[in-house]
């Protein structure tokens, strides 16, 4: 649209004015008007002009973070399982467990708060759905955050019940049941937000639905092991997780960048939502390998975990992006590739 | 005078039922072709539902400035200017040049009422539910607005009220006229449509309506006619189902929509897949280094 100070436009005066001078009539139809009563056919808009099919989320900030707070809990509950069954000192397993338990803590407080109506949050406790991804998440939560505060609690009374006789063994038993349990749903709790996602209308998301929850697990899991070593605890298989998953995301986001240039997935190379995902994939893929080859390890795991923070809001963001696209819809859809 | 005799024979539109009695399944049958672009039906939807003002916005894209469906607008009619005939239609000549082709249709669009319906398998509380009429009706005091119905609908129809509106944070959409039904009315919409455009009724009755109906246009030259219904994707057919002349995408319809719940599947088997790979890769990082 010209402005009164488009350069261009006055220049476009002048022709008109020349054009009818000389010829004595103007051969031109003009601009054509969004929605004006008489479009040029060749313009006409392929969708309806150019509005969303779908609607974009609703989802406030609270839901990025509890992607990524939950996943890295969830797979802070694995490490302290593979801790267990390895024999590693109980120092590490306890700090494993604590994140796994901080996060149950604060997982439920950022879903509640980023619903329409708060107080009503037990409504969804009165429902068990398969085929809803939202219902088994938050059923999944509920079962994490059980088993890793019981975990958690059993870990850090350990030499305390110890002390007032209750035999080791049983408490082992029960300290491993625990364990496992966070880590089987912690593994889940780290993947199901993929599901989430994938299962929606939204056609970058749903054209990912098989990524999404392996990316988003696998991120959360170089997470844990970051945090980890954060907390201090630098070990060779923390450094070789971190390798791993890093050199994962470096293949994911390659994988991203080479072959899915169509309209179904403009949005993750595009705009806002473009840039955060190649920021966080720049931070979770090279820029993680390379610091933790060259043995920085504090700046690598802070590198991770900033990136992984911003591959959520990147995920969220572009399903907004493409939701509100109906071309992408429609390239979603097969239209025009017959 | 008395009206030339209906080769469709009576609508059901002003007449009272029993389908919620019967549990009958009911549905819509929308034709643009004969709709004048009032939106009664628009004005008696908010009217009956108490659906609140959501905003006066100009939108420019023709007489539509109602803008889209959402938790607000439950009936939306779209304007559509077309640079093309419809069917034999004949345009004249303007200011001498040639002739411009240039067609005009006003579809009322309205939430589908899925057969697999995406909204419903989404909801986590169990708030969205289906009638005896086989409609998809949102129970206001249930849902708790977790946004999932949302980006569960591939028609892009329910959306979640924002505040300071009344009953915000919950997600709404068109209740098929549910409590009407349940008195033996018909949908406001429907009850208000002065041209019949909007044809309420038993859906075996208004399926085979639209079939005669396409029958009866396509004979007079609109070879474009066709029902929009998905059956043939996962969505398994809609029971608001539409007339159109032209590609459903003219109207904004999505040409192939999904349930959203046919990607479960993939998803959950790499979600199983990763969640398993993560606890071996950690055991094995541990044991290893």
């Amino acid at each position: 649209m010209p402005t009164p100070s488009d350069h261009g436009f006055e220049a476009r005066l002048d022709a008109l004015r020349e054009e009818a001078r000389r010829t004595g009539a103007v051969a031109e139809h003009g601009m054509a008007i969004t929605g004006g009563p008489i479009p040029p056919a060749a313009t006409a808009p392929s969708a309806y002009y150019g509005q969303p099919i779908v609607k974009a989320p609703v989802w406030t900030w609270q839901v990025g973070l509890y992607f990524f707070v939950g996943g890295t809990a969830g797979m802070s509950g694995v490490i302290a399982l593979a801790g267990l069954v390895t024999g590693q000192p109980l120092a590490f397993v306890r700090a494993a467990l604590g994140l796994a338990f901080a996060g149950a803590l604060v997982s439920p407080a950022l879903l509640i708060a980023d619903l329409g109506r708060p107080t009503r949050f037990l409504n969804m406790l009165r429902v068990f759905k398969w085929r809803s991804a939202m219902s088994m998440g938050v059923w999944t939560l509920v079962a994490f955050s059980a088993f890793a505060t019981c975990a958690f609690l059993l870990a850090a009374a350990f030499p305390l019940l110890t002390r007032a006789g209750v035999p080791p063994a049983a408490l082992r038993a029960l300290l491993f049941v625990s364990i496992a349990g966070a880590a089987g749903f912690g593994a889940v709790l780290a993947t199901y937000t993929g599901v989430l996602l994938g299962a929606t209308a939204v056609p970058v998301w749903s054209a990912h639905h098989r990524l999404l929850p392996f990316h988003f697990g696998v991120v959360a899991l170089g997470s844990a092991s970051a945090a980890l070593e954060l907390l201090g605890f630098r070990m060779a298989a923390l450094q070789a997780i971190g390798l791993t998953v890093a050199a994962v995301e470096t293949a994911v986001g390659a994988w991203i960048e080479l072959t899915r240039r169509d309209a179904e997935a403009r949005a993750l190379t595009h705009g806002e939502a473009g840039l955060l995902l190649r920021t966080a994939g720049v931070c979770t893929g090279p820029a993680t390998l390379v610091l933790r080859l060259a043995g920085w390890i504090p700046i690598a795991a802070v590198c991770f975990l900033l990136g992984a923070v911003l591959s959520r809001y990147g995920w969220l963001h572009a399903g907004r992006a493409s939701a509100r696209d109906p071309e992408e819809t429609l390239a979603a859809q097969g239209a025009g590739r017959e | 005078m008395a009206s030339p005799p209906d080769p469709l024979g009576p609508s059901a539109n002003q007449a009272r039922h029993t389908y919620v009695a019967d549990g009958r399944p009911v549905g819509f049958f929308t034709d643009p072709t004969v709709c004048i672009g009032c939106k009664a039906c628009e004005v008696a939807c908010k009217e009956w539902n108490h659906v609140p003002e959501d905003g006066r916005v100009w939108t420019g894209h023709s007489y539509d400035n109602t803008g889209s469906l959402g938790a607000s607008t439950w009936r939306h009619v779209k304007f559509q200017e077309l640079g093309r005939r419809l069917g034999p239609q004949v345009a004249g000549p303007m200011t001498g040049e040639a002739e411009r082709a240039f067609g005009w249709l006003f579809l009322s669009d309205v939430c589908k009422h899925c057969e697999n319906a995406g909204c419903l398998e989404a909801c986590p509380t169990g708030a969205i539910l289906r009638t005896e009429v086989s409609s998809v009706y949102v129970q206001d005091d249930v849902c708790n607005g977790c946004g999932y119905c949302v980006v569960g609908c591939p028609f892009g129809v329910i959306d979640r009220r924002p505040a300071p509106l009344p009953g915000a944070g919950g997600a709404f959409k068109c209740t098929f006229c549910y409590d009407r039904q349940m008195g033996g009315l018909t949908p406001a919409c429907a009850k208000a449509c002065p041209t019949e455009s909007i044809h309420f009724g038993p859906l075996d009755e208004l399926r085979a309506r639209a079939e005669q109906r396409v029958a009866a246009l396509q004979a007079r030259g609109f070879a474009d006619a066709q029902v929009y219904n998905p059956v043939d994707t996962s969505v398994g057919g809609i029971h608001a189902f539409f007339l159109l002349l032209g590609p459903p995408e003219e109207f904004g319809l999505p040409p192939r929509p999904e349930v959203p719940t046919v990607y479960l599947r993939g998803a959950w088997i790499s979600a199983a897949m990763t969640s398993t790979l993560a606890v071996l890769g950690a055991c094995l990082a541990l044991a290893l280094f």
